[in-house]
């Protein structure tokens, strides 16, 4: 079906795109970007005055749970929670049960994701065979099946010749190699950030050098072998510092941050609320000013959700014994939204973090608002108030610390391929409202 | 008495005029205890459970005869955290107490924020009985008392509290406490037992024990506890550790004349404490335990007796 949005605020920062106009989109692609587009006969027409389109958002990290822990999440439920939260394009983690270590898992989880038809799933396969951290994965084969990186997320490789062999089987395959940084024997497994905080709490505290020790090791392999390497949710200003100083020698290497690290720090633990135990843990607002600092000025690449579904099974426990993680994907543009009000970088910072740079990272196919190019975008309600809360997520999961509260923002329509996989233009869905934008 | 408090979670949460109140009512009800007949009916009709959720006998013992003395109706129900992690959860446990409908609820729990949880979770007032490394508020409220029947005052006091800070919930809440009441604390330890951020709880920290003790008017050995670290090596041996932590009789020379010393017990004699110093004339670990009793009597008093005016 043909549609056309007409009366928006088009922006593309990528392509020097901001302007208000119509877009039109026919036969799943981008037919024409201007003003005062007429809508042919059975085009479907949607006023979207005073909304933003933009290119589709990408986020390279999630947790889709499937196969093994449908409970949580599956691809139709995770990648429909993406579709409304404005994703086009998810990448999988592969600690599913079984892991996506060989092309069998992988070929699965395309088929589960062309099932659900809703946004677009990039899986990532294993760096090692099991997630065992002792050999390879068949990284040869997945990488045929359309696996554009690998990680053993959850999971560092902490065998160091293992490390170096993993860099240069994944170069090999032209895939990139993507480190969950933790020390485990630094870390173990202590619930929250070591700090002053954890001191208050009387929690055991991964201290921050646990990522840092690791993210160091990886770099002078990435020296030695040359791979492309991309480093997982970055939380702490010494890593923000080791990335700025690769990048400065020229080494290949890119780096994410989670929209929850850019948003809370580690006081927010204090209340044992296990829906803000995550791994690696909130930080200090040294660590999280040095982290909006390195999205400003780009040593960041992309901003992901590392959407981490858990049933209540996992969470209403005590804190030493409740499950990492936080689900994200339908909260994080009302959260980035909420950063760009606040100052803390501008929309185009927020939306090339989103778009264009994490395609380049992982290698995807990107042209963004562009004549002829895959219509793959999101109608965004700036104004929109909704509240988090079960029955307005379409995730399994509602572990979010943002669970019950009132957020703004709201993806009205996201479109894959010109096909809507998210659609509350006249109003469906969430429940929410427009209004006047709240101090956050 | 104003007392503002539905549980008593942590020293974080009370004012220094909260642990004055509680203070002086453990005052009354010491004399109580001194009595021949030591029962009051203050909370007849009251019932208090003790979930202890970690063997912990003394401080169990000690909620027991003050809930007693108070005629409150006590039930202990012993669960091991082992099973809770295989099966029924702290959730449901909290589920299955609010059907019985407690009054309070003591909790001593190996995980911090564990009273935080159930008092979400659960109508009673909750009084944390130690959870994890975090608090224990009646052991600091004690350890207050029996400083307050020795010291004048609080103010400017000097307080050395020695052993492994990081692990310990009496020393995060006797920081606390005491802080808040205006003493000093100096806490001291090998670095593997001193986590970083310490500071902010209100205390300076200290490598050396000499530092930490000279001058002090109270000194508060901590017990070396191997067994709840987990496997990590914290220090090379007890004999070591004697010799640079412990307080033996020549280092109490550098303690005021008149400085107390303290041990919330049980004590590793000739560990962190030489059995002449544990036994000395300047050891009040004896009063710490009869004003243990009267801390929870006034805790439980005010916590669970209060609504109804007694
Ligand atoms: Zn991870």
């Amino acid at each position: 079906m043909d549609l056309l949005i007409a009366n928006a605020r088009l922006f593309d920062p990528e392509n020097n795109l901001d302007q208000v106009g119509d877009l039109l989109v026919s036969n799943g692609r981008i037919a024409a970007v201007g003003s005062g587009l007429a809508a042919g006969n059975g085009v479907r027409r949607i006023d979207a005055s005073g909304k933003l389109v933009l290119p589709g958002l990408i986020d390279l990290h999630v947790h889709l749970r499937e196969p093994g822990q449908e409970y949580k999440e599956t691809i139709a439920t995770g990648t429909a929670a993406a579709a409304a939260g404005g994703f086009v394009t998810v990448a999988c983690m592969p600690n599913t049960e079984p892991p996506n270590d060989c092309k069998a898992v992988t070929e699965l989880i395309l088929n589960r994701a062309k099932e659900a038809n809703a946004s677009r799933v990039v899986p990532i396969g294993t760096m090692t065979k099991g997630r065992a951290g002792k050999t390879l994965s068949e990284m040869g084969e997945m990488a045929e099946f359309g696996v554009k990186a690998v990680s053993d997320d959850g999971d560092s490789v902490a065998d160091s010749g293992l490390m170096r062999h993993v860099l240069e089987y994944a170069k090999t395959f032209g895939l990139v190699a993507v480190q969950h940084c933790e020390d485990k024997a630094l870390a173990k497994g202590a619930p929250m950030h070591e700090g002053i905080n954890s001191a208050r709490a009387g929690l055991a505290g991964q201290p921050a050098a646990a990522e840092a020790s690791i993210l160091a090791r990886d770099l002078l392999l990435v020296a030695l072998t040359g791979a492309r390497y991309h480093a997982a949710h970055v939380s702490t200003a010494e890593s923000v510092e080791l990335i700025r100083g690769a990048k400065a020698k020229g080494l290949p290497v890119t780096a994410e941050a989670t929209i929850q690290h850019l948003t809370f720090t580690d006081e927010a633990c204090l209340t044992y609320d296990t829906k803000t135990k995550v791994n690696p843990p909130f930080r200090t607002e040294a660590d999280r000013a040095a982290l909006r600092e390195a999205v400003a000025d780009g040593t960041i690449d992309a901003i992901v959700t590392d959407h981490a579904p858990h049933s209540r099974i996992e969470k209403d426990l005590e804190y030493d014994y409740a499950a990492f993680g936080i689900m994200g994907l339908e909260t994080a543009l009302p959260l980035g939204l909420a950063l760009v009000r606040d100052g803390v970088f501008d929309l185009g910072t927020l939306i090339r973090a989103w778009t264009s740079r994490p395609a380049a990272a992982f290698g995807l196919d990107w042209r963004g608002l562009v004549e002829g190019a895959p219509a793959d975008l999101v109608v965004v309600d700036e104004k929109r108030t909704w509240t988090v809360e079960p029955k307005n997520l379409r995730s399994k999961a509602s572990n979010t610390p943002l669970l019950g509260q009132d957020v703004t923002g709201r993806a009205l329509l996201t479109l894959v391929d010109g096909r809507p996989v998210h659609d509350e233009v006249d109003g469906t869905g969430s429940g929410g409202r427009t209004g006047t934008v709240g101090a956050n | 008495m104003s007392f503002g408090h539905r549980h008593l979670l942590g020293i974080e949460q009370l004012s220094r005029e909260d642990i004055l109140t509680i203070l002086n009512l453990a005052g009354t009800f010491k004399e109580i205890s001194e009595r021949r007949i030591k029962k009051v009916p203050t909370l007849r009709g009251r019932t208090v459970v003790n979930l202890f959720m970690e063997p912990s006998t003394r401080t169990r013992v000690s909620f027991e005869i003050a809930e007693k003395r108070l005629s409150a109706d006590g039930v202990n129900i012993s669960i091991s955290t082992s099973a809770v992690v295989k099966g029924e959860t702290l959730l449901d446990t909290a589920r299955n107490l609010q059907a019985m409908n407690p009054d309070a609820v003591v909790i001593r729990h190996s995980a911090a924020g564990s009273p935080h949880f159930l008092a979400r979770n659960i109508a009673a007032s909750v009084i944390n009985a130690g959870d994890g490394s975090h608090e224990h508020p009646t052991q600091a409220l004690l350890d207050c008392m029996t400083i307050r029947e020795h010291k004048s005052e609080f103010e400017g006091l000097k307080v050395a509290i020695v052993g492994d800070i990081s692990h310990s919930r009496v020393a995060r809440s006797d920081i606390l406490a005491l802080s808040k009441l205006g003493a000093k604390v100096a806490v001291a330890g090998p670095a593997t037992m001193l986590q970083p951020g310490l500071e902010t709880l209100g205390c300076t920290t200290h490598t050396q024990l000499d530092s930490a003790v000279e001058g002090a008017d109270v000194v508060m050995m901590l017990r070396i506890q191997k067994e709840r670290l987990g496997g990590e090596s914290l220090f090379a041996n007890s004999r070591e550790y004697a010799r640079t932590f412990g307080l033996n009789r020549k280092r109490l020379d550098l303690l005021k004349p008149d400085a107390i010393v303290m041990h919330p017990g049980p004590i590793n004699r000739g560990v962190e404490m030489q059995p002449e110093v544990a036994d000395g004339k300047q050891s009040v670990i004896l009063e710490q335990v009869a004003n243990g009793v009267a801390v929870r009597m006034a805790v439980l008093y005010l916590l669970a007796g209060e609504s109804e005016g007694a």
